[in-house]
């Protein structure tokens, strides 16, 4: 995995400022979700994300709307993986039906600041940053073959295929 | 040791018996969604099946921008409405009939024991009618519509013990406002909630909604309520089909028992930007706004309207706010239209608007500007919802935003009664 700038926020960071809902009703490119990514948390943060770029933040990220777009406009902006102390249940299940790597670790959190460069490891299950490396549990693995296949979509066109999952390699 | 309702009816479902924790793939009796339906049915179209496997399943409900305020919302419906006629799906429900989530419960499909999973996040409210209904996200609603099997955690449950009985002036939406409140708003997360206790028998149908629905504002996972006499008495009018009510078992395990008495709560308000940012509202009282707004899934019922009206009955609203009615179907603005509730809001100066959710997330029909305040009956007030970045929402029960409305500041409803 390749190092990514952090962009550090706090707790309860919810679907509305992620995505609002004035754009969720509509059909919309991802190229033009990514420009809304986070539109009214950090207005900075659109225009300035790079790819690879990681989201680091507290307690309950992602709560509130059902609304997918909260986590496809940030893998559309590129962002490599969110790592939160906690996050809300849907957003959870999005981020991986959306191929959106999710990292729950209070300690990483804590220790890693904005601006800094961080490498997130999935097949280590570790994320090194300025003040150390930092382990994650694995996740499940019906979690792990949506992320494998690249989303629900994907893993879905594999299961009607009658593709054992499984077999393939992350 | 026995098991929750959560256990049952997801154990049930996986033909085996289940614990908190364990992952199933389950088949869901009904699957909601709603003007997102036209991203989900690009979403489908990926998959490369040409027909839905059980379209008798699928519930398609109009109701976040209704009607149309542009022409890409309007190209949306008209997207929805070609796959309803492509599928062949019946239970479709267009523009004029209501919110989503009052709506599939009017109508019956709301029903206990019932595995119901909606595209929509505030689909906890059919635990209200003791069925298991959870939010999914739109890919999942696709690949449910083509493989009919979704996989769900089985949830612990946290139990909500509720005594005692309503003081004037406050309501179900003081109780839950106040549990979120002391409780935090991730207090829940993954988790059922189960809301029980002598003082549920006397809560109305409506009553059972709010809390059902602001579970998820706990990040609850469902919320579930036991089909007592008064959910029995409206089921075997309206239910849908034949259907098994399921009960936790007395020694079944809970993460936590919480204890509430309804008869010491106050008027509660939730402050900007989160829901569980609440205040008794003796400390927020005097504090100017902008907007009112009555109605919304959570609390745009007859019984909502009418407490709004009988305190605004004679009454003028104050000339430097406004007041939006949304009520949350056509059938409960009828209800409210024939016992004369609308006429009194209207007199009161009131805009009357049709059922749906535009303002709720600022979609259309009452924007907020920059530095404008709302009181709101929604379940929502996260930063710039229902407009402008820089504006704030309260959250509140219909008798306090109808009060405030009167004095043109957050006041106390019991002054009002």
């Amino acid at each position: 995995m390749n190092k990514g700038k952090v962009w550090k926020y706090g707790d309860n960071v919810n679907t509305d400022v992620i995505f609002p809902g004035k754009y969720t009703y509509v059909l919309m490119e991802p190229e033009e979700m990514a420009k809304h990514a986070l539109e009214d948390l950090d207005p900075s943060f659109a225009a300035q994300v790079k790819t690879g770029d990681v989201i680091v933040a507290g307690r309950n990220f992602g709560c509130g709307s059902s609304r997918e777009q909260a986590a496809s406009c940030l893998k559309y902006a590129g962002v490599q993986a969110v790592i939160a102390v906690s996050f809300a249940r849907i957003f959870f299940r999005n981020a991986i039906n959306q191929g959106l790597p999710v990292v729950q670790s209070e300690k990483a959190v804590r220790n890693i600041s904005a601006g800094e460069e961080v490498e997130v490891d999935f097949e280590r299950g570790q994320i090194k940053a300025e003040k150390g490396t930092f382990k994650f549990p694995a996740l499940p693995d019906s979690v792990l073959s949506i992320l494998k296949a690249g989303g629900l979509i994907e893993h879905t066109k594999l299961f009607i295929r009658n593709v054992d999952i499984d077999d393939m390699s992350f | 040791m026995g098991a929750t309702f959560s256990e049952k009816v997801l154990g049930a479902k996986a033909w085996k018996k289940v614990k908190a924790g364990e992952v199933v793939t389950v088949s869901p009796d009904f699957i909601l969604s709603h003007d997102n339906t036209a991203a989900i049915s690009l979403k489908f179209a990926q998959l490369g099946v040409d027909k839905v496997k059980c379209p008798d399943k699928i519930i398609i409900i109009l109701d976040h921008v209704v009607p149309a305020s542009t022409e890409k919302y309007s190209q949306n419906h008209k997207i929805i409405r070609e796959f309803v006629e492509k599928q062949g799906i019946s239970n479709f429900f267009d523009i004029h009939n209501g919110i989503c989530h009052q709506v599939l419960s009017e109508s019956g499909f709301a029903m206990p024991g019932k595995l119901i999973l909606g595209a929509d996040s505030h689909t906890t409210s059919y635990g209200a009618f003791g069925a298991f209904s959870a939010g999914i996200g739109r890919s999942e609603v696709a690949s449910i519509w083509a493989t009919d099997e979704i996989w769900l955690r089985v949830p612990d449950t946290i139990k909500i013990e509720m005594k005692g009985s309503f003081a004037k002036g406050t309501f179900a939406k003081d109780a839950i406002l106040k549990i979120i409140g002391e409780q935090g708003a991730d207090r829940a997360n993954y988790k059922a909630l189960e809301f029980c206790g002598s003082a549920v028998k006397d809560l109305t149908l409506a009553s059972r909604l709010v809390f059902a629905n602001m579970a998820a504002e706990m990040g609850a996972k469902n919320g579930y309520f036991a089909p007592d006499s008064r959910a029995m008495d409206f089921l075997r009018q309206h239910a849908r089909a034949d259907f098994k009510p399921v009960f936790s078992d007395p020694d079944a395990e809970y993460e936590a028992v919480l204890k509430y008495d309804l008869s010491i709560l106050e008027p509660q308000v939730a402050c900007p930007h989160t829901v569980d940012n609440i205040k008794p509202i003796t400390e927020v009282e005097g504090l100017k706004f902008h907007q009112g707004l009555i109605g919304t899934c959570t609390n745009g019922r007859f019984e909502d309207l009418k407490v709004a009206a009988d305190i605004l009955r004679d009454k003028k609203i104050h000339p430097a706010v406004r007041v939006l009615i949304l009520p949350a179907s056509r059938k409960e603005f009828l209800k409210a239209l024939r016992e004369g509730i609308i006429e009194v809001l209207a007199e009161a100066g009131c805009v009357i608007l049709n059922a749906g959710c535009g303002p709720c997330l600022g979609a259309h029909q009452g924007i907020l500007a920059p530095g404008e305040t709302a009181l709101s009956t929604a379940n929502r007030n996260f930063q710039g919802r229902m407009g402008s970045r820089d504006s704030k929402i309260f959250l509140a029960s219909p008798a306090t935003v109808a009060a405030s409305a009167i004095a043109g500041e957050i006041t106390d409803p019991r002054k009002y009664l």
